[in-house]
């Protein structure tokens, strides 16, 4: 985005006035806004010193429940992924399959999964475990947030994979066959472990989706995680629901920039390395939000830049 | 469904019968349930200040809590050895069901549809249901209610019962816990908050709230609280029935209504009479 | 086999229309805000910029949960922002579609942005030449060529914005989640409600994804 000066001219001293007033008008509204919200939360007593001092003061509100609650929320989200890896490869490379008998299975599972809301999974999948096993209640929420994630994913993932092992040239395969290489030796000898690096980085955006998808299991199926432990805190701490709530939200935040910022990184390490194909699957920006699904792969896949690219705006 | 709940009814026949036949026997309780041989594992809130809560320190504090310790000091085990696990509302069924804890104390009201599942000792408090509000307004009777914007926890009996015999249209807001409904009553988007008294006492009487909220004084149907058993552990049942009773009458229940609940002006009531398994 | 479908206690078309408005209402809030996001994020004034940049990194790494919760406690219940509701069914329907416009806008901004990338340069230069101005070389040249090429993508952000309705039950919207947690909690029959509900959501999505799916093929800029 370093050249988009092209939308307009550089401003002359005329524009510049202007862009001057914007900047104040655009100040002084978000200034009157902050101030305003600011200013009923104080005449509701809900910036009150005791609602707030705990988290600062009082070490025992993170050793006691923040941070286990940050342990669980880490714990399904990481479970959630590692069992949704190999699932995913799995369905992502039987729809690639030559066998139309494994392909469109596996497609159909894929799509299945894909247009169901994550919440009805876990739903669905707490009350299975309620009528048909016999796993303790303790961990039955677990349980079922990690089924719902590891479902929903896996079929993400699935698409991933595909589009991984789709972005590799052509001649790969070619190479390996014409070294008589089989199918199946191609697959796991030539093809994976080049796109495994190809795919990296959108497996760790991947991760953001299931560590904010697994705040729904805590509100809705009472997991242990994050956001639910608003509600421990705020009830020994006098109601201090929105101080706890804000504290908690700014927790998901740091973590998942954190992530953000660690697959930015590595998608760009990748593009670098000279011992890949410099190619790199993204997920869409829309798909961050557990977007892309229904025939158009949302999942693109990013060549180094072409010809074709250069003179578009961000070339 | 219907299936289960036909089997569930033959079995709760051959309890009734089979709690007849146990009527009597009365032993000095050693160990109780089969949690092991020395210690206990009681299924309380954690989340519900005077009655069952999680405190900075983890350990627990409330009327549930001292009860749940009075009874296992009867039965033999030492506070230090009481193993315990949160028992959230939907959960309790299914926890003593599955053996996960020896028993429950956790404001688990009585009713029939409960004990086709699970028993019952006790109950060691009634309750009622009521309203907590702003201190200094008031609610003058039932019929007020309609008036009101009151606010519940999803899935909470208390709403329904509201509904059903006193305010058809009141506008209800439902949440998942009661400190969301706190929230809004402190701030005025709700006018009212509705569930037991017990529960509403506990937050009335939390420190930071002195002088804040008050209970209505409504009564709005009553709440018998026992402790929950494995179905047809009527051996455990006598033990607790006993302790209870003992509880009663040595003042160390009144002491406890006292100290967890009383600061919010709760006027200790006389001791339930025991009606489960005799 | 269906005797605990009964549609008098458990009111699935009711359910699934709210969870279909939702759908429309935040859907249109969210193409607008996003519109407006996107054009912060090229604007010449530099505030703006740090401003959309901003907004759509924090809203990005935020939990709809959080962010849906929050319209309920934060701006009802404590500053107080009914939205104009005459109940609290009313007040948290106004306050769900808010926060999902909220949500969703942020990847229609950034979805947009990837759109204006795939304009020509040629395209703004010779609108700028013309003496356009800058609102003017957004509005007239830049967006509507940028629409016709993120069509697939936006349909996905709709398709997942029809998906992330369901949030709206953890502040007590009745939508189609919220019946389902309340049946499959007092029914037996699992698989079937488990079905019926996907089902439903299934129909919800696939006619928008393929009617978006065949207009992106109509519009789309030939090049």
């Amino acid at each position: 985005m370093s050249n988009l000066s092209v939308l307009y001219d550089a401003p002359g001293p005329k524009a510049k006035a202007r862009n001057i007033l914007y900047t104040v008008l655009f100040l002084v509204v978000f200034v009157a806004v902050l101030w305003w919200a600011l200013a009923a939360m104080a005449d509701k007593g809900q910036l009150d010193a005791n609602k707030w001092s705990p988290f600062v003061t009082d070490s025992r509100v993170w050793t006691t429940f923040l941070l286990p609650a940050l342990g669980n929320t880490l714990k399904a989200a990481a479970l959630s992924i590692v069992i949704a890896l190999p699932l995913g490869a799995i369905l992502g490379i039987g729809r690639l399959s030559d066998h139309r008998w494994v392909r469109i299975p596996c497609g159909a599972v894929v799509e299945f999964f894909r247009a169901i809301p994550v919440l009805l999974l876990m739903l669905f999948a707490s009350a299975l475990y309620v009528q048909f096993t016999d796993i303790s209640s303790e961990l039955r929420p677990l349980y079922a947030v990690v089924t719902g994630l590891v479902l929903y994913n896996a079929s993400v993932i699935a698409e991933v994979v595909r589009s991984g092992i789709l972005s590799l040239p052509r001649g790969q395969t070619d190479a390996a066959q014409a070294i008589g290489m089989r199918k199946g030796q191609a697959m796991t000898h030539v093809l994976l472990p080049q796109s495994v690096t190809a795919m990296l980085p959108a497996l760790v955006s991947q991760l953001v989706v299931v560590v904010k998808d697994t705040a729904l299991g805590g509100v809705m199926l009472n997991f242990e995680e994050l956001l639910r432990s608003v509600r421990t805190i705020s009830a020994n701490y006098g109601a201090n629901t929105i101080a706890a709530f804000t504290v908690v939200a700014l927790i998901f935040i740091v973590l998942n920039f954190l992530l953000t910022s660690a697959a930015t990184w590595l998608e760009r390490r990748i593009r670098r390395g000279k011992r890949t194909t410099g190619a790199v699957v993204t997920i869409d920006p829309t798909d961050a939000m557990e977007a892309d699904q229904l025939g158009r792969p949302a999942i693109k896949t990013k060549q180094p830049s072409t010809p074709d690219e250069q003179g578009r705006l961000d070339g | 469904m219907r299936l289960r709940k036909s089997t569930a009814a033959v079995a709760s026949v051959f309890a009734l019968a089979l709690t007849a036949t146990a009527c009597g026997s009365d032993d000095g309780g050693s160990d109780g349930g089969d949690g092991g041989s020395e210690g206990l594992t009681i299924g309380i809130k954690y989340d519900q200040p005077g009655l069952g809560l999680q405190n900075a320190d983890n350990e627990f504090t409330g009327f549930d809590v001292d009860i749940a310790t009075y009874v296992a000091g009867e039965l033999g085990v030492e506070p230090e050895d009481i193993t315990w696990k949160q028992a959230q509302s939907p959960e309790r069924e299914n926890m003593l069901k599955n053996g996960d804890v020896d028993f429950i104390v956790a404001t688990y009201s009585i009713t029939d549809e409960r004990k086709q599942e699970v028993s019952f000792a006790g109950p060691y408090f009634v309750a009622q249901q009521d309203l907590l509000i702003r201190a200094g307004e008031s609610v003058e009777n039932t019929d007020a209610i309609n008036d009101l914007n009151l606010c519940s926890v999803a899935g909470s009996t208390s709403a329904q019962k509201i509904q059903d015999n006193f305010a058809e249209d009141v506008n209800l807001q439902e949440f998942g816990g009661y400190s969301e409904c706190l929230t809004g009553l402190e701030n005025g988007a709700v006018d009212a908050l509705t569930t037991d008294n017990t529960i509403l006492a506990g937050y009335a009487a939390q420190a930071e709230h002195q002088g804040k909220f008050e209970l209505a004084g409504l009564d709005l149907g009553l709440e018998n609280y026992g402790i929950g058993l494995p179905k047809d552990d009527t051996e455990l049942q006598e033990k607790i029935n006993a302790a209870l009773e003992k509880m009663f009458e040595d003042g160390a229940w009144a002491e406890a209504v006292e100290k967890n609940l009383g600061p919010a002006g709760f006027e200790t009531p006389d001791a339930p009479e025991i009606t489960e398994g005799s | 086999m269906f005797d605990f479908l009964d549609l008098q206690r458990y009111d699935l078309f009711g359910a699934f229309w709210v969870t279909a408005q939702l759908a429309v209402f935040s859907a249109i809030g969210s193409l607008v805000w996003g519109t407006i996001l996107a054009g912060m994020r090229v604007s010449p004034v530099p505030l703006m910029r740090v401003f959309g940049t901003a907004y759509v990194n924090i809203v990005r790494n935020t939990p709809l949960t959080v962010i849906i919760l929050f319209t309920s406690l934060g701006l009802f219940q404590t500053l107080g922002i009914a939205m104009g509701g005459e109940s609290f069914k009313e007040t948290n329907f106004r306050l769900a579609v808010l926060g999902l416009t909220a949500y969703t806008a942020a990847f229609v901004c950034e979805a947009l942005r990837s759109g204006i990338n795939t304009v020509p340069v040629g395209q703004a230069e010779a609108a700028r030449a013309l003496g356009l101005s800058f609102t003017q070389v957004l509005r007239l040249v830049v967006l509507p060529q940028a629409f016709r090429s993120v069509i697939a993508p936006l349909a996905n952000v709709l398709i997942a914005l029809t998906k992330n309705t369901t949030v709206a039950a953890a502040i007590g919207v009745a939508e189609a989640a919220l019946l389902m947690k309340r049946m499959i909690e007092n029914e037996a029959q699992v698989f079937l409600i488990g079905g019926i509900f996907a089902l439903g959501f299934i129909l919800l999505t696939l006619p928008t994804g393929l009617l978006l799916g065949w207009v992106s093929k109509r519009v789309a800029v030939k090049r």
